[in-house]
């Protein structure tokens, strides 16, 4: 008795948690042009509008390209910076983590205003370098705590064989340690790359209007007359948020065989 | 084989990186926040002047030689100095920003008698010793200002501190409310994942499967997405008021959007997952053999619950609950889209003021009051968690 109750109410809540965004999808193929059902028939002329719109293509492309520069320069920085804060001990580690955590935990309006701020005299602002920089910095956590976590599974041991058989630390760790770290720094790039692909308030904050990425222009999509584009570009977003998961989820299955095998 | 050097040097670049892309600027920002640097630099002569001033009645014939000496050098120099220490002037005392530049063209002129006398002409607002206040205030280098102000407070020009003007007071009733909407959400979060987090624990098999697919799924899609969903939804004409009519339950459409239902309703789809994933954590992590050691000794289930299950859970749901009221203090996006003018909280004012009204000393005070509220949660969720395990929530 006591577990059909919970039973409902767990599945309530599963509910309550998907079907928002499973009820939105099935309007971006209407045919129509209105935001509610039944539908009157299917099309995909929203989705031929938002890849015919100089409001939605442009932005399409700057999430894809600034995305893909942040999760670069995310894992460039994040991966050797994990791989040291792993060989580290003591007080210098612990103020380590914390600067390397920091951007997971201040409230990301913070972090807009002062980019706005000190971006300004730099002439960042309003730039595509600026925004990649911004994103990276709040991607690079999740890219030191994913390769950490795969580190926790390699064995130090196997580094110092290396260095017996004559490599040095760089050759090493090329060698030896990223091969077998591989799936969870590529696990650390998608992070990023979702980080960025999801990040609205220093695009609102920083961006021109050559910036402006896809969620920044669903904002403001939002903030006047919600169209069924708008629904379409929610639907494509949910796309890529699936396909980021699932890849997570099999580079992770993945790293877990390689230290098992 | 530890080498402490090599793994210094390879942390380095991150660490530079995040020195110069976050740690200074967000500490620039804040600075700006306990500082003053807008007035000193056009007024430096007055301000010194004002240094031996007591507050009471008005300054000084050297106060205001000061003052037409500060002005004629500025209006000869960066053109943009006196508006902008107006500006500042002007959030203390309603006025400055027509008044400072007005006397400034007025004195610029050679005259003869008396400093004081001939900007008593111009202005009796000079007259007013909160006029001179304000100056001597912004005189910096250190101000406790923007701080004041961010609390509803204010001091006078003796330095007495006070209630701001009553049409003026709104960010104590502003920060109440942030705290509020986040202790709010934190509890809905609270009552609605247990049950779900108890079930991904306890279930076995493909229902457990598709219960966390049905938390992760959420958790990966963008915040903005899940919003505009809800706007979708909650709208005039949007589905849910359609099926409240279609049943026949209400017979005008509902208000859903713009209000305080919606933006919680909303900050709880979003943060859900983070309360659910450490619960989940905490309940795999109980020893199922004490609940039933309890049962076989005679307690009632809900004696189980109460004295065994609850204690033992107790520093996940903590961390949980942190987790999600951190977040929901700087929440932003949410607020904006599914609120209305009485539902925004900090977030947005620190937005506000930065760029809207370009007043960043109290966009930084803002910031400051956001961060102390973060740190003091950080501070206890690390109690409760611990920091080794970083993003196993």
């Amino acid at each position: 008795m006591a577990r059909g109750i919970l039973w409902a109410l767990g599945v309530l809540v599963a509910l309550f948690l998907v079907a928002p965004i499973v009820a939105i999808l099935p309007l971006s193929f209407s045919a129509g042009s209105f935001l509610f059902y039944p539908l009157p028939g299917l099309s995909l002329r929203w989705y031929e509008d938002f890849f015919a719109s100089p409001f939605w293509l442009p932005a399409f492309w700057n999430s894809m390209g600034i995305g893909t520069a942040a999760a670069a320069l995310a894992t460039l920085l994040g991966t050797p910076a994990a791989f040291g804060l792993w060989r580290m001990t003591g007080a210098f580690r612990a103020v380590a983590m914390g600067i390397v955590l920091a951007p997971m935990v201040v409230p990301v309006i913070v972090v807009a205003v002062a980019l706005l701020l000190a971006f300004g005299p730099l002439g960042l602002v309003a730039t595509h370098t600026g925004l990649v920089i911004a994103h990276a910095m709040l991607g690079v956590p999740f890219v030191v705590v994913t390769v950490l976590a795969s580190l926790e599974a390699f064995d130090p041991v196997q580094l110092r064989a290396a260095a017996a058989c004559g490599a040095g630390p760089v050759r090493a760790f090329f060698r030896v340690c990223l091969p077998q770290i591989a799936p969870g720094v590529a696990a650390g790039a998608v992070f990023a790359f979702a980080t960025s692909l999801d990040e609205v308030v220093v695009a609102l904050f920083i961006a021109g209007p050559a910036q402006r990425t896809l969620p920044r222009q669903m904002f403001s999509g939002l903030n006047d007359q919600i169209s069924l584009t708008t629904t379409a570009a929610a639907a494509m977003l949910v796309v890529m948020s699936v396909l980021l998961l699932l890849a997570v989820a099999w580079l992770q299955a993945r790293g877990r065989r390689r230290v098992q095998g | 084989m530890r080498r402490p050097f090599g793994a210094a040097v390879l942390t380095a670049p991150l660490l530079l990186f995040l020195l110069v892309t976050f740690v200074a600027p967000i500490g620039a920002f804040l600075w700006r926040g306990v500082t003053d640097d807008e007035v000193r630099p056009v007024l430096p002569r007055t301000v010194v002047a004002l240094a031996s001033w007591n507050g009471t009645g008005t300054p000084g014939e050297e106060a205001f030689a000061a003052l037409v000496e500060d002005l004629r050098a500025a209006r000869s120099g960066d053109r943009g100095a006196i508006p902008r220490a107006a500006a500042r002037l002007n959030a203390d005392r309603p006025g400055f920003r027509g008044l400072l530049p007005m006397t400034a063209r007025r004195v610029e002129a050679p005259f003869e008698g008396s400093a004081r006398a001939a900007v008593l002409a111009i202005s009796e607002e000079w007259a007013a010793p909160e006029t001179w206040g304000a100056i001597a205030r912004a005189g910096g280098p250190m101000s406790s200002f923007h701080v004041l102000a961010a609390l509803d407070l204010r001091q006078d020009a003796t330095g007495a501190i006070g209630q701001a003007p009553e049409d003026t007071r709104i960010f104590r009733a502003v920060l109440l409310r942030s705290l509020w909407i986040s202790l709010l959400v934190t509890a809905v979060c609270l009552a609605l994942g247990w049950p779900l987090a108890w079930l991904i624990a306890t279930a076995r098999g493909l229902p457990a499967t598709l219960l966390l697919a049905a938390v992760m799924l959420p958790f990966w899609i963008s915040l903005v997405v899940r919003t505009a969903a809800w706007m979708v939804l909650l709208q005039r004409e949007g589905i849910v008021n359609a099926a409240l009519q279609a049943s026949g339950i209400v017979d005008a459409p509902l208000p859903l959007l713009m209000n305080r239902f919606a933006v919680v309703l909303g900050m709880v789809h979003i943060l859900l997952p983070f309360m659910v994933l450490p619960l989940v954590a905490a309940f795999r992590g109980l020893d199922p053999r004490l609940p039933r050691a309890a049962a076989s000794l005679g307690a009632a289930p809900w004696r189980v619950f109460l004295r065994v299950t609850l204690p033992l859970s107790l520093p996940g749901v903590g961390a949980g609950c942190i987790l999600v009221f951190i977040q929901a203090l700087g929440f932003y996006v949410t607020p904006a889209l599914l609120g209305g003018p009485n539902d925004q909280m900090l977030a947005w004012f620190v937005g506000f003021y930065a760029t809207r009204s370009v007043n960043w000393g109290l966009a930084a005070a803002l910031s400051i009051m956001l961060l102390v509220a973060v740190g003091l949660c950080v501070a206890l969720y690390g109690r409760l968690a611990g920091f080794r395990r970083p993003g196993a929530a």
